[in-house]
C-alpha cells in the first residue's frame, strides 16, 4: 500500500541524505520525493512516497525520527491530508493539432507555457490522480518531455490529525 | 586558540582520560596539540582499527563513551569496522578524523576521503567541521548523541585548515539539538499491563540483552527477577549483566546458547525482552521462534519494539527506570495472591540437568578447548576479571563456559561478528580499569588479524592475558563446513605451528608460552595472570572438536543438535 510521509528536518548538510540511505539500506523503496523550505527558516519539509506494509511504514517512521536532523515524522492520511504534484510536459503540436492540444489543456485547468513550431510546454498542478490522467490524455499526442515534481501534501486544519497522534505515541 | 587545541580543550570538557589514535598528515595540527599539553592519556596504537576496537573496549569496561583518533583518507577507513562494530552492539563511542583542507575538499586529494558518506550507515550521526568555531558545539554534540537513547559511535571529521585555524575559544554549556529527543520517560500506562501479564504468567522468562548493561540496569535487574521470581536468560550482548552464578540464571539462548535455556525461550508463555532485539542468532527461525508467547518488550530505542517479533505490550524508555517500576508493579500483583512461578522454575531447571553442556570425555593428543576454559574459570573465579573474545568457535565456548559474576565484565563482537576484536578490545578494557584483570580468550584466525597491537599492550604497559584457543582453523567455518558442505574443507587450515604464537609474543615484547599438555596448562596460566605482563598462552587444542549444542542454521530453536559421540564423530 502506498503511503505519503512528511519530515520536517533542520536543514543541515547532509539531512536528506541520512534520510535516503536509511531508505536505501533498510530497503524500502522511495516512489517519489520532494524537499524544499517551509515557513521556519532552517527547515525544511521532505516529502516521501513509499509502497510499504503498515509494518514497514511504522519502521520506516520510527527509524527516520532516530536521526538528529529529524525533528517530526507524520503520515499524511489520505481523506485529512491534501496532496498536490506539479507536472511539466513537452508534446508534439503540429499546427493541425495545436488548437485541440490548447483546448483539452484549458478545458483540465492546464497552463500552456511555451510554445514552438513543432512543441508545446504544458504545465498542470493537481492530484496526483489527476496528473496522472493528464498524462495518458497527452500520450497519443506524442509527448517528448515529461517531468513530475514528486507530490507534496499538508494535513489538513478540517480534520483532527490521527496521523500526527499516532507517530507521537510512538516517540 | 587553536582549532586543534579546541579539540583538545573540548575533550578534556567532556571528561576524557583516555583516547586511542594514530597520527597522519590530516590530523598532524591535532597530534602537534598533544605534544604541547593534555590530561587526557594517548594510547598509540599499531592500527587504526585496533585503535577503534580499543575504545570500543574502553567504553564497554567503563560505561564511559570511547575516544578514537585517526588521519584522513585510510587512517579513517581502518575505523569504519569498529564504527560498524560499535553500530551492531550499540556501544557509545566519538572517532575524531583529520580531513584534507577545505579548500581541497572534493579534488581527490591526496588521502582524501569521504569519511562522513561511507558511514553513514552505521553512524547516530556525524560532523564535517568546517568552521573551527562550530568545533566545540560539534565535540559536545557528538558525546551526548553517543551516549544517550540507545547508545552508539559517532564521528567529528576536522578538516586541516579548521585545525589550524585560531578563534575565540568557549565551550558550550548548552546543548542545540532540537531534532534529538530520547525517552526519558516510561508510560505508566505500558508499565501497568506489562506488570499484569508478567505477574500472571506461569511461565514467564527475562530474555536480557546488552541493552540492560548500556542502561545501566543491572541492579534494577536483579532487584527484579528475585523479588518477583523471574527465570533470567541473557544473549551474548547480556551477559554480565545477571551474575551467572545466581539460582535465577539459565544461561544463554540462541545458535550456541545452552538447550535449556532455548526450550525455556521457546515453550515459555511470557517472554519479557529486557534490551534485547530478536536477532536472528538468537531465534533461529523467527517464526518459529516462542510460538504463542505474550512478548512483553522493554527498549530504550522505538524501532526495536516489532521490528522482528511482534511486541504484545511495549515498553519504551530508559530500563533503570523501567525496570524499578516494574518491579513495583509485579509485587503490587504477588503481594496480591499472583504466585511465582515455581514450578516453571523447576522445570527449567530439570531440563538443565538432562540437557547440560557436553563436549567429548575421549581423552585424545590434544586438548579439548571447552577444558581449557573450563580451567580458566577455575582459575578466575570471584576475582574482578574482564574476559574478551574474537569471533568463532573460542567465543561461543567463552560464552558456555566463563561465568559472568559482573557487569562489563564480558565483552564482545555481538552483532557484526569482528574476528580481531578480542586483543585490542582487551587493551582498551584494561585502560579503563587497570585494577582488573583482563583475559582476552581468542582463536588463532582472530589473532592473525590484529596481533600488532600486542606492542600497544608492552609499550603502554597494560598487560593482558591472552589465552590462544588454537586449533590451526578457521574453527567456525570449518564446523559449518564439516556440517552443511559435505565436510568439503575449504581454505580454512591456518596450522597451529606457523605462526609461533609464543615466539611472536616474546618479539612484541610480552611473554609466550606453549601449552600442549594438560598438566602444562594451569601453571602456564598461573604465571600469565599473575606476571604483570602481556602474555600469550597458545594452547594447542583438538581441531575435530565442534561447538555444541547448535540450531543449524534456518531451523527452530527448540530443534537444536546437542553434542553426541555420534554427532561428533558422523
Amino acid at each position: 500500500m502506498k503511503h505519503t510521509i512528511s519530515v520536517i528536518v533542520e536543514d543541515r548538510p547532509g539531512a536528506l541524505t541520512r534520510i535516503t540511505t536509511m531508505f536505501a539500506r533498510r530497503g524500502f523503496n522511495i516512489d517519489s520525493l520532494a524537499v524544499g523550505p517551509t515557513e521556519r527558516p532552517g527547515v525544511s519539509c521532505i516529502t516521501l512516497r513509499v509502497d510499504c506494509s503498515d509494518h514497514s511504514l511504522e519502521q520506516i517512521e520510527k527509524q527516520i525520527h532516530k536521526l538528529v536532523n529529524v525533528l517530526r515524522v507524520t503520515e499524511l492520511v489520505p481523506d485529512e491530508a491534501v496532496e498536490r504534484e506539479l507536472l511539466l510536459v513537452k508534446v508534439a503540436a503540429p499546427a493541425d493539432k495545436r488548437a485541440e492540444l490548447i483546448a483539452m489543456a484549458e478545458s483540465l485547468h492546464a497552463r500552456v507555457l511555451d510554445l514552438g513550431p513543432d512543441a508545446i510546454l504544458l504545465e498542470l498542478v493537481g492530484l496526483p490522480a489527476e496528473i496522472d490522467a493528464f498524462h495518458e490524455l497527452c500520450k497519443p499526442y506524442g509527448i517528448q518531455d515529461l517531468i513530475r515534481t514528486g507530490r507534496i501534501g499538508m494535513s489538513r486544519p478540517s480534520t483532527k490529525r490521527s496521523g500526527q497522534k499516532r507517530v507521537a505515541a510512538i516517540n | 586558540m587553536r582549532g586543534a587545541d579546541a579539540i583538545l580543550r573540548s575533550l578534556e570538557a567532556e571528561g576524557v582520560e583516555v583516547m586511542f589514535g594514530i597520527p597522519g598528515g590530516a590530523i598532524m595540527p591535532t597530534y602537534d596539540a598533544i605534544a604541547r599539553g593534555t590530561t587526557i592519556r594517548h594510547i598509540l596504537a599499531r592500527h587504526e582499527q585496533g585503535a577503534g576496537h580499543m575504545a570500543e573496549g574502553y567504553a564497554r569496561a567503563s560505561g564511559r563513551v570511547g575516544v578514537a583518533i585517526a588521519t584522513s583518507g585510510p587512517g579513517a577507513t581502518n575505523l569504519v569496522t569498529p564504527i560498524a562494530d560499535a553500530w551492531m552492539d550499540s556501544t557509545p563511542i566519538v572517532c575524531i578524523t583529520g580531513q584534507v583542507r577545505t579548500s581541497l575538499l572534493g579534488t581527490d586529494a591526496f588521502q582524501e576521503c569521504d569519511i562522513t558518506g561511507i558511514t553513514m550507515p552505521i553512524v547516530k550521526h556525524s560532523w564535517l567541521v568546517m568552521d573551527p568555531r562550530d568545533i566545540p558545539a560539534a565535540i559536545k554534540e557528538a558525546f551526548h548523541v553517543a551516549s544517550t537513547g540507545r547508545c552508539g559511535p559517532v564521528l567529528v571529521d576536522i578538516p586541516r585548515d579548521v585545525q589550524e585555524a585560531e578563534f575565540n575559544f568557549t565551550y558550550p554549556d548548552k546543548l542545540d539539538l532540537p531534532g534529538w529527543r530520547p525517552p526519558t520517560k516510561v508510560h505508566p500506562l505500558q508499565i501497568r499491563q506489562a506488570g499484569e501479564v508478567i505477574a500472571k504468567a506461569e511461565r514467564p522468562v527475562l530474555y536480557v540483552g546488552g541493552g540492560t548493561l548500556n542502561a545501566d540496569a543491572c541492579p534494577e535487574l536483579l532487584e527484579l527477577a528475585e523479588a518477583v521470581q523471574l527465570p533470567v536468560i541473557k544473549t551474548l550482548m547480556g551477559k554480565g549483566a545477571f551474575p551467572e552464578s545466581h539460582e535465577l540464571h539459565f544461561g544463554w539462548p540462541g545458535m550456541h546458547g545452552t538447550k535449556w535455556a532455548n526450550i525455556a525461550m521457546n515453550t515459555c508463555e511470557v517472554l519479557v525482552a529486557v534490551g534485547a532485539r530478536f536477532d536472528d542468532r538468537v531465534t533461529g527461525k523467527l517464526s518459529a521462534f516462542a510460538p504463542g508467547a505474550t512478548v512483553v518488550h522493554l527498549d530504550i530505542d522505538a524501532a526495536e519494539i516489532s521490528k522482528l517479533r511482534q511486541a504484545d505490550v511495549p515498553v519504551v524508555g530508559p530500563l533503570k527506570k523501567a525496570l524499578h517500576e516494574l518491579t513495583h508493579e509485579v509485587v503490587k500483583h504477588r503481594d496480591s495472591g499472583a504466585p511465582p512461578p515455581q514450578a516453571w522454575i523447576h522445570r527449567i531447571e530439570e531440563n538443565r540437568e538432562e540437557f547440560p553442556l557436553r563436549y567429548s570425555s575421549k581423552k585424545g593428543d590434544l586438548l579439548k578447548p571447552q577444558w581449557v576454559v573450563e580451567q580458566l574459570q577455575e582459575l578466575i573465579a570471584g576475582d574482578d576479571v574482564i574476559v574478551t573474545t574474537g569471533v568463532g568457535q573460542h567465543q561461543m565456548w567463552a560464552m558456555q563456559y566463563v561465568l559472568t559474576e559482573r557487569p562489563r565484565n564480558f565483552i564482545t563482537s555481538g552483532g557484526l561478528g569482528t574476528m580481531g576484536y578480542g586483543i585490542p578490545a582487551a587493551i582498551g578494557a584494561k585502560a579503563a580499569r587497570p585494577e582488573a584483570t583482563v583475559v582476552c580468550i581468542d582463536g588463532d584466525g582472530c589473532f592473525q588479524m590484529t596481533s600488532q597491537e600486542i606492542v600497544t599492550a608492552v609499550l603502554d604497559d597494560l598487560p593482558v592475558v591472552i589465552l590462544l584457543l588454537n586449533n590451526g582453523y578457521l574453527g567456525m567455518v570449518t564446523q559449518w563446513q564439516d556440517m552443511f558442505f559435505d565436510g568439503r574443507r575449504s581454505h580454512v587450515h591456518l596450522t597451529q605451528a606457523v605462526p609461533d604464537y609464543a615466539k611472536l609474543a616474546e618479539a612484541y615484547g610480552g611473554v609466550g608460552f606453549t601449552v600442549n599438555e594438560e598438566e602444562e596448562l594451569r601453571p602456564a596460566l598461573q604465571e600469565a595472570l599473575s606476571c604483570g605482563r602481556p602474555v600469550v598462552v597458545d594452547v594447542r587444542c583438538d581441531p575435530a572438536e565442534h561447538c555444541y549444542p547448535m540450531i543449524p542454521t534456518g531451523a527452530a530453536a527448540i530443534d537444536m543438535l546437542e553434542y553426541s559421540e555420534e554427532v561428533q564423530s558422523g
